[in-house]
């Protein structure tokens, strides 16, 4: 690996030192702040932070049907602070959201982004809590996670579905989605929900009659 | 060796054990004289009689009258550098300087031993540490390199029992460190932790309950990896009477508080100035905040996102109603994750704002336009590149006043559109002439426009400018962009520290090495064609402290040419160069005060490998340190 450098690097030229070692450098990040490299390498680029050395040439050889990877970005360039990058990433992602969402292609940017934090508010809980929808698989882990989180739950009800016992009322999630609409948790399939959530609130099962029509009826219209 | 040239950075240069304080007799020492009433002290001994020692109530032998009054006026040198000077004017003065030093400046942690500077300085009320090079903000050294303040408190805390100030930057401290504070330091005032990691809410909750005298939190930048799940209430932890916070910032601490507790600190913090707080805050507590603390002068408005709950949401004309009973604000920041539409209710304290913060907020150009054009009194003024060179030239038509300015990319990627260029750049200069500093990303650069700014703004001291794709060349002509960045050090004769980029030659550095006389920063990326670039710089740079290059054509020639000047700078940096693991030893072999220290990309390589990733060395007294991890190699 460092070997090649020296052979491409005493090469007299103007560009990169060497494509391949930047992107093995880059795909051997064990660092922490890994979350900028993964989301700003569009799809079929190099990622993963394994720690294993996964040279972006032999990914793009393996992959024949993909693209050719796009040249490989250079870690820690541009020079922005992790702390801001992070920041940026979630405001970066809703904006991709935003654009996507008129290209009916949620499914595109779910895959291409490492993260999708949402903000929960719980009615009578003292602060927000946020959370990562990327880090879920279903409805289930979901509502287990959001469980955790404000502990006076009790999950029960049929699957998809979250339907919890706070002081004996029943209360439901609801979410907003990117048209600013708020809908019921549950009802669209899991990755188009991911895709479309910006914020999550539950509330008393009581407060949620009169929400915006059923998920299930809006898509259906749309497609 | 060379002598240091003057530097305001370092608190000890010259390795000298000649000076050491060996048995003489100081004034301090326990000497029971008979209680009299002071009297004036006389110039000179008197033959004999004894004159009063003020500051400790004792009675001083005539030849320590001159120590006396020598640090009764030293006490009034407070800069660094002029302290620096006067210690090395003679033993006497050495001694007398050393024991009026309040504020203990570190600008490497690991350039002198804790022990020696605890040692050396006895009355210090004020600690700077700075820890990690700055190439560690972007991801460029491995987790686990170092800078424990852990060393450090263990001298600091025995040493200085009246310590009252620590300021620490890129340092790794623990919980268990925040803890020895309150007990080290009874009278403790001020912590401020800048791009720090290793601590938690609960390292928090300790200052804040232990640290009853504290005037200032102020948290910047660090880096939070704490689950929620185990987020300690720290704010709760403040002392229930009135406290004397006089500044609050914790935009950072990502994690969930207890914001009713918050609102009662407030509430009993009569001199607090500055609060930020981090984007758990919604609009409408914020306006609580703000009606808890109308003196208030810096203020981070968190989320500024509107979050109803049970009160209901509040109007955009409500919110401007708090804002302009906050007759004293002069900064804002936050904006952490903004609803547009509230933006109007700033437009009361705009005229009297010197600073504003919307970095974090992806504004539009018809956004901004609005509200930049109230801020006459504006001088520092930090935003993100989509409001784009129209929201620029906003900026330059009415910010007459501006000293310093960053444009950040929403996109910090290298093939991102970028939405500022030249052109926003080239209005900046012409409407903002009295501008200090500047950090600017972009994607089109020419080099007109960097000389034009070089022309209408000879104050830069600060000149930072980010062309974010790799060898961009100037977008009009296709040159180099050598000529832009000579003009600004030919015509900013002010200039001490400059970052490059674009696509350089070594004819950009041979403008740097001939006019930069004053750069002590000088960062360099994708650069240069040959080692004559290093050369030049470290021939003509004479000011030269701190130095970061990385992927750039240079070698162990390049490195060999600035032998010479090691030792009068703080650190050098290399990265993703033509280093090889000889060339470095060459040089730590002939430079005995000189750590050298090269790191591997990939720590769990075995073997020897001749080539050098990254380099980091720097001068010290200390010698190589011993809590190097596995994948340095301290030569």
């Amino acid at each position: 690996m460092a070997g090649a450098d020296v052979d491409v690097g005493t090469e007299l030229r103007l560009g990169l030192p060497g494509g391949g070692a930047e992107a093995a450098k880059a795909a051997k990040r064990g660092y922490e702040d890994t979350i900028d490299l993964k989301l700003t390498l569009p799809t079929g680029g190099v990622q993963k932070d394994s720690g294993k050395p996964e040279p972006a040439a032999e990914k793009a050889a393996a992959d024949p049907e993909k693209p050719p990877a796009p040249k490989a970005q250079a870690v820690g360039w541009p020079p922005v602070r992790s702390y801001r990058r992070n920041a940026m990433t979630v405001q970066s992602v809703k904006i991709k959201k935003e654009e996507e969402a008129e290209k009916e292609q949620p499914a595109a940017t779910a895959g291409g982004n490492g993260s999708a934090f949402v903000k929960v508010s719980m009615d009578g809980a003292p602060y927000l809590r946020k959370v990562d929808l990327k880090m879920y698989n279903t409805y289930k882990d979901l509502s287990i996670a959001l469980q955790k989180m404000f502990s006076t739950f009790s999950a029960t009800g049929n699957e998809g579905k979250m339907v919890e016992a706070v002081n004996g009322s029943d209360v439901v999630t609801t979410y907003e989605d990117k048209d600013g609409d708020w809908m019921l948790v549950g009802d669209v399939p899991w990755e188009m929900f991911v895709a479309s959530c910006k914020r999550l609130r539950i509330m008393k099962s009581s407060e949620a009659i009169g929400l915006a029509p059923r998920a299930k009826d809006k898509y259906k219209n749309k497609s | 060796m060379s002598t240091p040239r003057s530097s305001s950075s370092s608190p000890d240069p010259i390795p000298n054990p000649s000076v050491t304080l060996a048995g003489s007799p100081g004034m301090r020492d326990a000497e029971e004289g008979p209680d009299s009433p002071p009297s004036r002290m006389s110039e000179d001994g008197n033959g004999g009689a004894w004159t009063p020692d003020l500051r400790c109530g004792r009675w001083a032998p005539p030849d320590q009258v001159l120590e006396i009054v020598l640090e009764s006026v030293l006490e009034f040198l407070t800069a660094a550098r002029d302290r620096n000077a006067a210690s090395l004017v003679c033993r006497s003065w050495y001694r007398a300087e050393a024991q009026t030093r309040r504020e203990l400046f570190i600008g490497n942690c690991y350039a002198v031993s804790p022990r020696r500077a605890v040692e050396r300085f006895g009355g210090v009320r004020a600690v700077v540490l700075k820890g990690k090079p700055r190439f560690a903000d972007f991801s460029l050294v491995p987790q686990g390199w170092g800078a424990y303040f852990s060393t450090w408190v263990a001298a600091l805390g025995p040493a200085y029992p009246c310590l009252e100030r620590i300021f620490l930057k890129r340092m790794t401290v623990s919980d268990d460190e925040l803890a020895l504070i309150p007990k080290s330091f009874p009278l403790f005032k001020e912590l401020s932790l800048v791009c720090c990691d290793g601590f938690s809410t609960r390292g928090l909750a300790t200052i804040a309950e232990g640290c009853r005298h504290l005037r200032v939190l102020d948290l910047t930048e660090d880096y939070f990896h704490e689950d929620e799940n185990q987020v300690v209430d720290w704010i709760s932890k403040f002392p229930e009477c009135n406290t004397m916070l006089e500044s609050l910032v914790f935009d950072c601490v990502g994690v969930p508080f207890n914001f009713e507790a918050l609102e009662a600190l407030v509430a009993r913090s009569p001199a607090l100035r500055q609060l930020r707080v981090n984007d758990h805050v919604s609009i409408e507590q914020l306006r609580r905040l703000m009606a808890r603390a109308p003196h208030i002068t810096h203020l981070g408005t968190g989320s500024f996102h509107s979050e109803p709950g049970s009160g209901g949401a509040s109007s955009v004309s409500e919110l401007a109603t708090s804002f302009a009973a906050t007759r004293s604000l002069v900064c804002l920041s936050g904006f952490l994750d903004f609803n547009a539409e509230y933006l109007p209710a700033i437009y009361p304290v705009c005229v009297n704002l010197t600073s504003l913060n919307f970095s974090f907020a992806s504004l539009t150009a018809e956004e901004l336009i609005p509200v930049i054009c109230h801020c006459i009194s504006l001088r520092i003024f930090w935003v993100l590149d989509t409001v784009g060179d129209e929201g620029l030239q906003a900026v330059a038509e009415t910010c007459s006043d501006l000293r310093e300015l960053r444009v950040f990319p929403l996109d910090a990627t290298e093939d991102s559109e970028g939405s500022v260029s030249d052109i926003g750049l080239q209005a900046i200069s012409e409407g903002c002439r009295k501008l200090e500093s500047i950090l600017y990303f972009c994607q089109r650069m020419t080099n007109a426009a960097v000389i034009a700014m070089s022309e209408n703004c000879p104050d830069l001291v600060v000149f930072r400018l980010c062309i974010m794709g790799r060898h961009r060349p100037d977008r009009i002509t296709g040159e180099p962009m050598d000529e832009g960045f000579g003009a600004i050090v030919m015509n900013c004769k002010k200039l001490t520290r400059l970052s490059v980029s674009g696509l350089l030659t070594d004819k950009a550095f041979a403008y740097i090495g001939k006019y930069g006389k004053l750069i002590k920063t000088l960062s360099v990326a994708f650069a240069g064609n040959s080692d004559m670039s290093l050369q030049h710089v470290f021939e003509g740079c004479i000011r030269l402290q701190k130095l970061e290059v990385r992927d750039s054509p240079f070698g162990d020639k390049g490195l060999l040419s600035g032998m010479n000047y090691f030792y009068n700078m703080r650190f050098f940096w290399m990265n993703s160069c033509r280093l090889t693991v000889k060339g470095c030893r060459d040089l730590a072999q002939q430079m005995p005060n000189l750590v050298v220290e090269v790191m591997k990309d990939h720590p769990d390589e075995e073997g020897e490998i001749d080539t050098v990733d990254k380099l980091y060395l720097y001068r010290s007294l200390a010698g190589p340190r011993n809590d190097a991890p596995s994948f340095v190699n301290i030569l």
